[in-house]
């Protein structure tokens, strides 16, 4: 297998490890473009999901939102964006930003939603008020599927910012872009090699923000929340 | 007055006369489309069903297949694809592969969730009644599982279509190659027509498979769910 001998050389090469074009740099452009799109579709998307849960108002769009997410390509908003206002990061950003906020709505909506009608009765009896009933019962209680929509939306958004080097960006996904129209197999391969353990790693990391972020009760009725959720989206 | 503007974007978006003359290619690649995702869809489903057999069988297999068909799920699509080239090359097979793996996550899991959720009372009575294990399965097990199999290929497809876009960087990508054309004549026409008919396509899939399922399940209509 000379192509495996190929991408170990091209991965272990110290020359790939340094410079403005060099592994680490590259990584970090990476986590940088996705850090920033999930941070702002955060903060678009959780306040819509949120209100939705908490008013009741419009949940058949918070819940058919993720499948209408599903059905826009990526790859074509980063172009239209890009000959529209041309180079920079904004193509990427809108794209990875349209991907990024379905999920967190869906899964915000649906963690306010779920909370136990008894729980928040419990609330409203002891005297909260609206706001303090969404404040102090509703989104703690929330944090299992909020985090558990977080984590999708990131996990997507590391794979896609792969695209944003076909547009001229930087990212891991330059060695794929370059490596392919230079038929540079080794490169192409290295690349793809890391930009699936960065994701990897990404999913890896957040499940164990989730568990650290959620509270202790809750963890238990966490796991059974996503499940009955994931169930509840299906059918 | 107040309008006056949405004419002069839609036509710095859009130019019909491009689409008018360029129908036959743009039929072609939504044809592409079409047959990308229809194979992958059914080959998810072949490699799906013995998978998810299994892991209903042999509870302790699920947690395993699970996990290896969710990071098969995570690798970025492109570099999935990238990864193939080296054994199938820059063909519509890697296209193919690559968009297979994609599903299986979706459907194994759809399908274990749904035989699972069969009322073990009604399984129960099937053997009471003598059924056959294959019998029961087919007869009595996966129609009753039938609505949460069907959402997840409802969710396969409408992925697919979207993934299939992403493979006209390897060659093939059906309407996604009207992204390319679009970005090389630096021309806004052809990526529109692409979102838009990939996007169309994706919702008319979706609400067929909501039609097939209509039929598949006559008794969950007259309830009314």
């Amino acid at each position: 297998m000379t192509v495996v001998n190929e991408v170990i050389a091209w991965l272990t090469d110290p020359a790939q490890w340094s410079g403005p074009d060099g592994i680490p740099v590259r990584t970090l452009q990476h986590l940088w473009y996705s850090l920033l799109a999930t941070v702002i579709a955060g903060a678009i998307a959780l306040p819509i999901g949120v209100f939705i849960g908490h008013t009741g108002r419009g949940a058949v769009f918070a819940i058919n939102l993720t499948n209408l997410g599903r059905a826009i390509p990526s790859l074509g908003i980063i172009i239209l964006v890009f000959t529209l206002v041309g180079f920079g990061i904004v193509p990427v950003l809108v794209a990875l930003i349209a991907l990024a906020v379905p999920p967190i709505v869906t899964n915000s909506y649906i963690g306010v939603r779920s909370v136990d009608r008894d729980v928040r009765d419990a609330a409203e009896g002891m005297g909260m008020r609206g706001r303090q009933v969404l404040w102090e019962v509703e989104l703690p209680v929330a944090t299992p599927l909020i985090m558990a929509g977080i984590r999708t939306s990131a996990v997507q958004v590391v794979a896609t910012a792969t695209l944003a080097a076909f547009v001229g960006l930087g990212g891991l996904g330059r060695y794929l872009i370059d490596g392919l129209s230079q038929r540079d197999l080794a490169q192409v391969v290295g690349g793809a090699i890391l930009v699936a353990v960065l994701s990897l790693l990404t999913e890896l990391v957040l499940g164990r923000v989730q568990t650290l972020v959620v509270p202790e009760g809750l963890a238990e009725r966490g796991a059974d929340a996503a499940v009955r959720a994931k169930v509840e989206k299906a059918a | 007055m107040t309008d006056a503007p949405a004419p002069v974007l839609a036509a710095e978006l859009i130019r019909w006369s491009w689409v008018g003359d360029h129908l036959d290619d743009i039929r072609g690649y939504l044809f592409q489309h079409v047959q990308l995702t229809v194979l992958a869809v059914l080959f998810g489903l072949l490699l799906a069903f013995p998978l998810a057999l299994v892991a209903v069988r042999w509870p302790r297999t699920y947690s395993p297949v699970l996990g290896f068909t969710g990071v098969l799920f995570t690798i970025p699509s492109l570099a999935l694809f990238i990864l193939l080239i080296p054994f199938t090359g820059l063909s519509v097979r890697t296209s193919l592969i690559g968009l297979t793996i994609y599903t299986l996550l979706i459907l194994v899991r759809n399908i274990v969730e749904g035989l699972r959720g069969v009322d073990p009372d009604v399984r129960e009575a099937a053997q009471a009644m003598g059924y056959t294990p294959a019998r029961q399965l087919l007869q009595v097990e996966l129609p009753l599982a039938l609505p949460v199999i069907m959402a997840g290929i409802r969710i396969a497809t409408v992925t697919t279509i979207g993934l299939v876009t992403v493979t006209a960087l390897i060659g093939q990508g059906g309407l996604g190659r009207l992204f390319i054309d679009g970005f090389t004549l630096n021309f806004t026409t052809p990526i529109v027509v692409g979102i838009v008919l990939s996007a169309l396509l994706a919702f008319a899939a979706d609400l067929a498979l909501v039609g097939l399922q209509r039929q598949l399940t006559p008794w969950a209509r007259s309830r009314g769910s």
